[in-house]
């Protein structure tokens, strides 16, 4: 994807937000990578509330998206995004320990591009990380250009 | 992926079919590859109708697709699969030589879960699609439930 693309990382736990952050840099992921700690700071940034950073307009970006989170949960951001006009062409990639097939099924229902489910063994864990960002580095791979949200 | 899913490629060029199938294999993609080879295959394959090879209930699919094919274009048959209820839970990754911006933001409006451009060197295509085989052996994919009116027959 092209560099100025923003790769957002939804995630409450800080040492899995390291983890993944590193992964993706080890996969030559060049792009910004921006972190929220929970789901209302990531649809504050998204909807542009709050004085914090916001997306930028015709801004450009995947989510990586974890379900467990405090005071918004992934499930309800996923909702949220893909309820919004333009937002809802956000690729949200899930990452999370949930592997219910409930859960898989609710998040493709509601729209998620990808659910991927976080390895709990270290290794393979960081090895699932790198490879999604050797996939989201490819340049071929097309982000749309979201003109904000309504 | 489980060993179960199936991996749908719409496209009716057999060269870059089986140049996709093999560089999926290469990345240790070991599910079952089912080639549809054009839009008509494809929504019949999905929407249990005609002659040819159907979907069967209760398996999980992926759907890679190309837009320009005979019959019916893949935008068509995007549309079609993100209408309906439960057929819109299969992610599909476009992929295809298009690469106007009006097809990629159409695409992206339907719902398609991300839209790669076919590189134009032989090699950059292998190493692209190995590259969509590793990051899909991490992803779970969705069952295709029987759709209402299938549940009517």
């Amino acid at each position: 994807m092209r560099e100025e693309a923003v790769i957002l990382v939804a995630e409450d736990d800080a040492g899995h937000f390291e983890l993944v952050k590193r992964n993706l840099w080890l996969s030559c992921v060049e792009n910004d990578i921006l972190h929220f700690k929970d789901g209302q700071e990531v649809l504050d940034f998204l909807f542009r509330k709050n004085d914090g950073v916001k997306l930028d307009e015709n801004g450009r970006c995947v989510l990586l998206l974890d379900i467990r989170m405090p005071k918004v949960d992934g499930r309800e951001v996923l909702r949220r995004i893909k309820a919004d006009k333009q937002l809802r062409k956000i690729p949200v990639i899930m990452l999370t320990t949930t592997d219910r097939v409930e859960e898989i099924d609710r998040c493709y229902e509601l729209g998620c591009s990808f659910y991927m489910v976080k390895p709990v063994n270290y290794n393979k864990f960081m090895e699932a990380v790198e490879n999604l960002g050797a996939f989201l580095s490819l340049k071929w791979l097309q982000v749309p250009q979201i003109d904000g949200a309504d | 992926m489980k060993k179960e899913g199936v991996i749908l490629i719409a496209e009716d060029d057999e060269g870059h079919f089986s140049l996709i199938k093999k560089s999926l294999q290469r990345a240790g993609v070991c599910n079952e590859i089912l080639r549809l080879a054009d839009g008509q295959e494809t929504l019949d394959f999905l929407f249990i109708k005609g002659d040819g090879p159907k979907r069967q209930p209760d398996k999980e699919y992926l759907l890679l697709l190309d837009v320009r094919m005979p019959k019916i274009d893949g935008v068509h048959v995007l549309e079609k699969i993100k209408q309906n209820e439960e057929l819109k839970k299969i992610p599909v990754i476009m992929l295809t030589v298009a690469d106007d911006p009006h097809t990629i933001e159409r695409c992206h409006n339907l719902g398609c879960s991300v839209y790669i451009v076919k590189p134009a060197e032989y090699e950059d295509f292998q190493n692209a699609v190995k590259k969509i085989g590793l990051f899909l052996s991490f992803v779970e994919v969705p069952r295709i439930k029987r759709t209402e009116r299938e549940k009517v027959k």
